[in-house]
């Protein structure tokens, strides 16, 4: 069969076969809104996909056990590896250190001949308190919430943060009196 | 050439606007590298120079289009290798293919990742697409599409029909369940009777030098298909990157062809 050729100037008016000019680009319309909202749906759909309900990390929060397991004077690496803290005791009780170096982020050593954490990457370097004092490290290591749990334990809390120079260690949170 | 034709000179002047802005400006016009489309020329431009509208052709048989005649079977074909493409590489963030973690992680996708019928998804549309490839050549073959000079592209689509199967099979492996093992077991023990290559095939018998066979269970081909003696952690890696990897890309590469040869045998089918 025959196409007939329309230019510009000869819109043809008279419906072909049934369907108007008018109907088919509504149909057309409707049609790729819908496509357009079933592909919004599958993005939106892949992008929960992407955000896990369950995660098999550490909790943020954990027991180290009690007190008298400590000795005053030592930093404690036990919980190194699977919380990223140091537990030391003072004379006069705890806290909480993270491993977290406050440069870039790497993971400093306690070097107890020396008496001090000198991180790896570039050596900056903390004292027993967390206070920096050497390399590039422009703040001192970060604490989190110690407190003594009903049953005896230490009970340790990554998601609560002080910071030294913002005034946080002040904070009763930070430090848990215990003298033994 | 014709380089003047194609500048935005050429638009028919209207009054200033925010559409005339950015059809002016140079990021558009890098992009789309035709003019104002009021003529058959840049109309024609618009299509060929553009990566994803020149994949359709530029005319169409009224056969190609009646859904009586073709079924969309090729299409749909089509359609869930890019669905199973989406949702496998979906699936890949999830699943890890070690025998410690394999069925853990197809477990933990039914039961807490969000939405995870994306593994279902991809678990049926397998089953769909495998059974539609088949509709596909049973379609071609009543239509009589295979005849010259279509003949090369019949070719092609049986290799794709045995890749379409291969990744199918690769695939029941990885939930890494009893039956999911010992299917596999049962189907790779076909590649023991392999002409000469499979050590029960025929001929393997006399591949030998002195008393020392050459084929043998230890050296033959579903040895190298299994990575091993029987199905075990090291065929599940391997049925893993086949699966995800060498299948898909050899099965991509194959499909372009087939559509390329398409439109070069003289268009979707159709009398001649």
């Amino acid at each position: 069969m025959a196409f007939k050729v329309f230019t510009s100037g000869q819109q043809p008016a008279i419906p072909v076969e049934g369907v108007t000019r008018r109907n088919f680009v509504n149909w057309l319309g409707l049609g790729w809104l819908t496509f357009t909202a079933a592909m919004g749906a599958c993005v939106t759909a892949m992008g929960r996909f992407m955000m896990p309900n369950v995660l098999f990390e550490p909790p943020m929060s954990f027991k180290a056990g009690l007190p008298e397991e400590y000795t005053i004077g030592v930093v404690d690496t036990r919980w190194k590896a699977r919380y990223g803290v140091w537990l030391v005791r003072d004379e006069s009780g705890f806290y909480v250190l993270s491993t977290v170096c406050t440069h870039l982020g790497c993971t400093p050593n306690w070097l107890s001949a020396d008496s001090k954490f000198k991180c790896p990457c570039h050596g900056s370097g903390f004292y027993i308190t967390g206070v920096n004092f050497e390399g590039p490290a422009p703040r001192p290591l970060e604490r989190h919430k110690i407190s003594l749990a009903e049953d005896g334990q230490i009970l340790v809390d990554k998601s609560k943060v002080f910071q030294q120079e913002k005034g946080q260690w002040a904070d009763p949170e930070a430090y848990l009196n215990y003298v033994g | 050439m014709a380089g003047k034709e194609l500048k935005p000179a050429q638009i028919p002047q209207r009054k200033p606007s925010i559409f005339r802005s950015i059809y002016d400006s140079q990021i558009w016009q890098s992009i789309f590298r035709h003019g104002w489309m009021d003529n058959d020329r840049n109309r024609a431009l618009a299509i060929i120079t553009n990566v994803v509208l020149h994949l359709h052709p530029v005319r169409i048989r009224k056969s190609g289009v009646m859904l009586s005649y073709t079924w969309c079977m090729g299409g749909l074909s089509f359609f869930f290798f890019l669905l199973e493409t989406v949702t496998g590489v979906l699936l890949m963030f999830y699943y890890r293919p070690t025998a410690e973690y394999a069925y853990v992680d197809i477990v933990a996708l039914r039961e807490h990742v969000p939405l995870g019928i994306f593994r279902e998804m991809h678990r049926w549309g397998a089953h769909a697409m495998v059974i539609i490839v088949w509709l596909h050549m049973f379609r071609v073959f009543l239509t009589g599409s295979y005849k010259p000079p279509r003949e090369f592209n019949w070719n092609i689509g049986v290799i794709l029909l045995v890749f379409t199967l291969l990744l199918s099979f690769t695939g029941y492996l990885l939930p890494w369940d009893q039956l999911a093992i010992w299917a596999v077991t049962v189907g790779t023990n076909m590649a023991r009777a392999t002409p000469l290559l499979g050590h029960e095939g025929p001929g393997a018998m006399f591949l030998k030098v002195g008393d020392i066979s050459l084929v043998h269970a230890g050296d033959d081909v579903r040895f190298g298909l299994l990575a091993g003696r029987f199905v075990g952690e090291a065929t599940l890696l391997r049925f893993y990157v086949l699966h995800c990897v060498a299948f898909p890309l050899l099965a991509a590469f194959l499909m372009a062809v087939h559509f390329w040869r398409i439109r070069k045998d003289g268009g979707i089918s159709g009398p001649m």
